[in-house]
């Protein structure tokens, strides 16, 4: 059975069956990564654009890394600001890239909703690699495949996920997957961290990260993004740390048994001390590994989509 | 030169005048109304147009003719054809230029281009110099030259003590501040803030930025004596804060454009930049109370905002993208589909708020269907039902969100100064 769309643009709305085909498809992969020769020749022949207007480096490797798995040709393109002020178009950037008749194009890019507008000019598959704060699918797709191979299922499970929601892409897109598959899921940060009328998704707010801790299976903990002007969000990162950071103290005084996943790149000191970013409790090694695999899945899905 | 016309619905809520009956121009002035028989007269064009409104010369407050600067965006002229195309005789233009209107010279330059065409354009000067904020423009010189009123619209008046002193300074001549209401220190974003902009990850303006402006300047307004305009008013709790301040004798209007009265911000879902502009489309709770305030006569009258923008500016990542939409060709259809059609406003309110009104706040004459006068009019089918088309626009820009919309209401023709503008072209009356 084929994906329902021919786009990843994000997880709202996307159908319960095909969040489950992809983490399914995913298994099949992630074995694939553990033989000897980690390379299949099934996309072999089509070409894929890695198109990146904002800085990454894990995301932009992993996808790149599931290409060359799954045989595909790759191209890169990495551009960095408004396109306007470097003299070209965003959609003359696209209408160049796909002259060269690429099959696929992963994009990132610091505006919401530039997947989506790229499924108007071009007629390659769009995969949404993260937009704006809006949505990072294959994240929120590698989180739950990391939930459930670790925990066996994600129905019925209660996960929370940590600090600031409202600039996050992140967020938004485990909490459509992870409500989609029967998960109950919370939110925890400061007050200014949490957007507007959230709870209408159909989650709850937590302002104390004992509870969060204590009622939760899994913490998906989000990186506090240093670079933003201190002072406006949180006081300092030193108050965020010592009133929503994850310490393996706090862990072990309300529940020893909680899984952590982060995105990465983990800032030490801030969201998760040093103990528990290398402790026992953490996956965040496990979800890098995961995330080739996820993305192998979907570029797989879409790029043999009838 | 005679032209006759028949069968009209003359409308003048000024005058109390609601009377179906022929019209006769004559060299541009109005020389008889009533039923005239086209053989008394001779070497007289006569058009029928029995069942159609007419109604003294509609007039846009708030429209950005982007010359000098953008000549490649809009002209005087083109933006002169939108609004005689769209039944306007008169705009007022805002002074967003560049370079900005804060001297004779850029309104002389204006007038200029502005003076042999139908519609008449009325400057509105900048409240400070280069729009920046910080001294006086030079308020006294552009009154001279032909400044209605001033603004800083595309930003606010960035201080509440230089905003106090042009209002000061402007009770020597009775003009208005046209506020654009904004707090900048949070108004950093793409669209309103609500459920749906947590939905779609985009930056996001609160309604609290423009209301605070507006509380701010209604206070100002009361302290000094002075008149203020809330240009594009948008948030609900805005129009309250008007309608109290009205109830008290403050001196404040406020005008909307048809896509406050018209759109929600869910429009905004599938990241089409024709549905950003400033301020935001808010939600469906504020599209109402819009149309309460249209209703209750808090809002005094409908402006377009008309704001052209280029194809490959427009066409852009969302939050890159400026803001804005051009609204001279598509707002009369807008009013009579969304206001008149729905029963919130009669024919009689909506020339109120296209006619009567936006000359009401800026001190200018009011078209009168009498005769003697000169003929300003505008005469429109409330009932024809067309398809837009952008690519019919005489504007120079296509930035429009209502692109291949239906819609009910289009003007037949204008006649100012001694023209008319009547199927696509301008003639001799």
């Amino acid at each position: 059975m084929p994906l329902s769309s021919r786009h990843l643009l994000g997880l709202q709305g996307v159908p319960k069956e095909d969040i489950q085909l992809i983490l399914d498809t995913a298994t099949t992969f992630r074995e694939v990564l553990e033989r000897p020769i980690k390379k299949v020749p099934t996309l072999q022949g089509k070409t894929i654009c890695n198109l990146f207007f904002e800085n990454s480096t894990r995301t932009r490797l992993s996808f790149e890394l599931a290409q060359k798995r799954l045989s595909a040709d790759t191209i890169n393109f990495t551009k960095s600001g408004s396109s306007a002020s470097k003299g070209e178009t965003f959609k003359d950037t696209v209408k160049n890239i796909e002259a060269m008749k690429v099959d696929m194009i992963v994009v990132r890019h610091e505006s919401s909703g530039v997947p989506h507008y790229l499924t108007r000019i071009s007629n390659a598959n769009i995969i949404n690699a993260g937009d704006g704060r809006h949505e990072h699918p294959t994240q929120a797709l590698l989180d739950m495949y990391s939930i459930r191979e670790r925990l066996g299922k994600i129905d019925g499970l209660k996960v929370c996920i940590v600090g600031d929601i409202a600039h996050s892409r992140v967020a938004l897109s485990n909490i459509y997957g992870l409500i989609s598959l029967g998960a109950k899921v919370s939110l925890c940060g400061p007050a200014t961290m949490i957007p507007k009328d959230i709870q209408r998704l159909g989650v709850t707010i937590t302002h104390n990260i004992d509870e969060a801790i204590a009622n939760n299976d899994v913490l998906n903990v989000l990186r506090i993004q240093l670079e933003r002007k201190a002072g406006t969000n949180i006081p300092t990162l030193r108050e965020y740390h010592n009133y929503f950071g994850i310490t393996s103290e706090r862990i072990k005084k309300n529940n020893p048994d909680v899984l952590i996943l982060h995105p990465g790149p983990i800032n030490r000191g801030v969201e998760l001390s040093s103990e528990v970013a290398d402790g026992p409790f953490q996956i965040i090694l496990d979800q890098v590994t995961n995330g080739v695999a996820i993305r192998m899945a979907v570029l797989y899905l879409l790029g043999t989509r009838p | 030169m005679k032209s006759l016309f028949k069968g009209l619905n003359l409308l003048d809520p000024e005058q109390n005048l609601n009377l179906q009956a022929d019209l006769l121009i004559e060299d541009g002035i109005i020389k008889s109304i009533g039923d005239i028989n086209q053989k008394e007269i001779q070497d007289c064009e006569v058009f029928d147009f029995t069942g159609m409104y007419c109604v003294p010369g509609l007039f846009d407050m708030h429209v950005h003719l982007r010359e000098p600067g953008r000549e490649d965006e809009e002209t005087v002229q083109t933006g002169c054809n939108a609004a005689a195309a769209g039944g306007f005789t008169g705009v007022a233009c805002m002074p967003n230029t560049s370079p900005a209107i804060d001297s004779a010279e850029v309104i002389n330059l204006i007038l200029g281009k502005a003076k042999n065409h139908l519609v008449d354009v009325f400057p509105v000067g900048a409240v400070t110099s280069g729009r920046k904020g910080e001294g006086l423009a030079p308020i006294f010189e552009l009154v001279e030259a032909g400044a209605v009123a001033f603004s800083d619209d595309g930003t606010v008046v960035k201080t509440s003590s230089i905003l106090r002193s042009a209002m000061e300074y402007c009770l020597m001549f009775g003009s208005t501040i046209i506020e654009h209401c904004e707090d900048e220190s949070m108004a950093d974003g793409a669209m309103n803030e609500s459920f749906t902009s947590t939905q779609l990850g985009l930056p996001s303006i609160p309604t609290i930025a423009e209301d605070i402006i507006v509380a701010r300047d209604i206070l100002v307004a009361e302290y000094t004596g002075g008149k203020i305009h809330i240009a594009h008013i948008s948030s609900k709790k805005s129009v309250e804060l008007v309608r109290e301040a009205k109830k008290k004798g403050i001196k404040v209007t406020c005008e909307v454009t048809p896509h406050h009265f018209s759109l929600n911000d869910e429009y905004v879902k599938n990241f089409d930049t024709n549905y950003k502009m400033n301020p935001p489309l808010r939600t469906q709770a504020d599209v109402e109370a819009m149309i309460e305030g249209l209703k209750d006569g808090t809002i005094d009258c409908i402006a377009s905002d008309h704001a052209p923008h280029s194809i490959e500016e427009k066409e852009m990542e969302f939050i890159y993208a400026p803001n804005g939409i051009i609204g001279l060709e598509t707002q009369l259809a807008l009013v009579i589909s969304e206001l008149y059609l729905k029963k919130h406003l009669t024919l009689p309110q909506i020339v109120e708020k296209l006619s009567i009104n936006p000359r009401k706040i800026l001190g200018l004459n009011i078209p009168k269907i009498s005769e003697g006068e000169n003929a300003n009019l505008t005469i429109f089918d409330p009932a024809k039902i067309w398809t837009i088309d952008i690519n019919q626009f005489k504007s120079k820009s296509r930035n429009s969100p209502f692109d291949k919309k239906l819609v009910t209401g289009k003007s037949i023709a204008v006649i100012n100064k001694g023209k008319m503008y009547f199927e696509n072209s301008f003639r001799l009356v």
